[in-house]
């Protein structure tokens, strides 16, 4: 390993970090919108839309988010909807993930026992207030380690974005390999950035996972 | 639309045959991973540190690298370090097989902790000897709750495979860029009806699998 090679690498992999990070962020912040819309729309089974969210969930869930991008990138253009990489990857993160975190966030909301919505109903609660302070909050937190499970998926899956030619880490870390065949620092400092995107969010995400059990055990 | 670029010569049927190299792939990967993630789940249940400190390592390291990165390591860098030419195809297997065994690694050991002592209890008492309770009690449970996950895997390793073509492999998305290259003059659009092709195989590779594991939980859930 060569300390001077490391050092002319380090600006051009901070740059492509602060755009992984970026367009990442934006999109699990994407993600989490349009998972929260469509979980309600399944869950409270709003005519037609219901319907239409399903579909998107299976589509979305069962093909890889290399594909999405591709079609996103590439095919969109030729019906006239031509989107810069950039916006690209955010949306195309933001589908995938909205997927993932609408059947995360369902599945919390359905596993809210009916007897807090009776016991709520009982104490004189109008619906409205039945979800946003009993079902929603109980629902959240027992979403909570799908939702940050997701969140590392989705902050791993940024990875793919080199394909559109954006400019992230992967991009660079091939760029470099390429042109100067100092492939060991190369793939060094790509794996040093990955966790500093990474190991935080993945410490974080065990202790509120822990905590969300203490929670359950005591209830 | 550029779908008639599918009607043109075999092209179809390269896109098929793309999509199979993924599928042998992903395959060939669940295979390995299914056998190495039970053995070691197994070890781990054994709860002896060093192991349990090695798995833990294990674990986050896969939890947080990208299969992409893994990827690249692989293929870009044993050849460096160890002078090692590996072909693309034997990396990907490598990576995905190092991924997933740590995944069903890990789904085992949680199958395995979540039965209660009181059924290992029960049977002693019922006079079971050590083997008859694996092999009627335990066993039979662990499989019920693993078979579902493993499907699931199958899926996940299905679209992880689409990676590959990072790394010079021509499956079934480097062959749909070959065919719209080819095409460029005739069917301009071609990129449209080759992606949502694209999409729609992968989709249809995938679904009927993860709705197989869907029904396959509900059935047994206890």
């Amino acid at each position: 390993m060569n300390p001077e090679v490391i050092r002319e690498y380090l600006p051009l992999y901070k740059e492509a970090f602060i755009l992984t990070l970026r367009t990442g962020w934006i999109g699990i912040l994407l993600a989490f919108a349009i998972g929260i819309l469509v979980a309600f729309a399944i869950h409270f089974r709003v005519p037609v839309l219901s319907k239409i969210a399903s579909v998107y969930v299976e589509l979305f869930r069962n093909t890889p988010l290399l594909v999405q991008l591709f079609f996103i990138y590439f095919a969109l253009p030729k019906i006239g909807l031509s989107i810069p990489a950039e916006t690209c990857g955010a949306v195309g993160l933001g589908l995938l993930g909205g997927s993932y975190m609408a059947e995360g966030i369902r599945s919390g909301l359905d596993a809210v026992p009916v007897s807090q919505e009776e016991s709520a109903l009982a104490l004189g609660l109008t619906k409205r207030q039945l979800f946003t302070y009993v079902v929603f909050p109980e629902a959240m937190s027992i979403s909570i380690p799908a939702i940050v499970a997701n969140v590392i998926f989705l902050l791993k899956e940024t990875s793919v974005f080199s394909a559109i030619s954006l400019m992230d880490l992967m991009f660079t870390a091939k760029d470099l390999i390429g042109l100067y065949y100092d492939t060991t620092e190369a793939l060094v400092l790509l794996v040093v950035f990955y966790i500093i995107m990474l190991l935080p969010v993945s410490i974080l995400g065990s202790i509120i996972e822990k905590r969300v059990r203490l929670r359950t055990l005591g209830g | 639309m550029g779908f008639e670029v599918l009607a043109k010569g075999n092209n179809a049927m390269r896109l098929l045959e793309g999509l199979g190299v993924a599928m042998r792939i992903s395959l060939i990967s669940v295979v390995i991973s299914i056998v190495l993630g039970v053995i070691l789940g197994v070890l781990v249940e054994l709860k002896r540190p060093f192991i349990m400190a090695f798995f833990r390592v294990y674990l986050e390291i896969v939890r947080i690298m990208p299969q992409m990165v893994l990827l690249f390591i692989v293929y870009f860098g044993t050849t460096k370090a160890l002078g090692l030419n590996l072909s693309a195809e034997a990396a990907s297997i490598i990576v995905f097989s190092f991924w997933g065994a740590a995944e069903m690694a890990d789904l085992v050991r949680g199958a395995l902790g979540g039965i209660p002592v009181i059924q290992y209890e029960s049977a002693a008492s019922l006079g079971l000897t050590r083997i008859q309770t694996y092999r009627y009690v335990i066993v039979p449970q662990i499989v019920r709750r693993m078979i579902p996950l493993s499907i699931n895997l199958i899926t996940r390793m299905i679209k992880t495979t689409s990676l590959v073509m990072m790394i010079g492999i021509v499956e079934v998305l480097k062959v749909g860029q070959q065919i719209i290259e080819a095409n460029r003059k005739s069917s301009p659009n071609a990129a449209f009806g080759i992606f949502a092709t694209v999409f729609l195989l992968y989709f249809l590779a995938c679904w009927p699998i993860s709705q197989l594991a869907k029904y396959l939980e509900k059935k047994w859930e206890n």
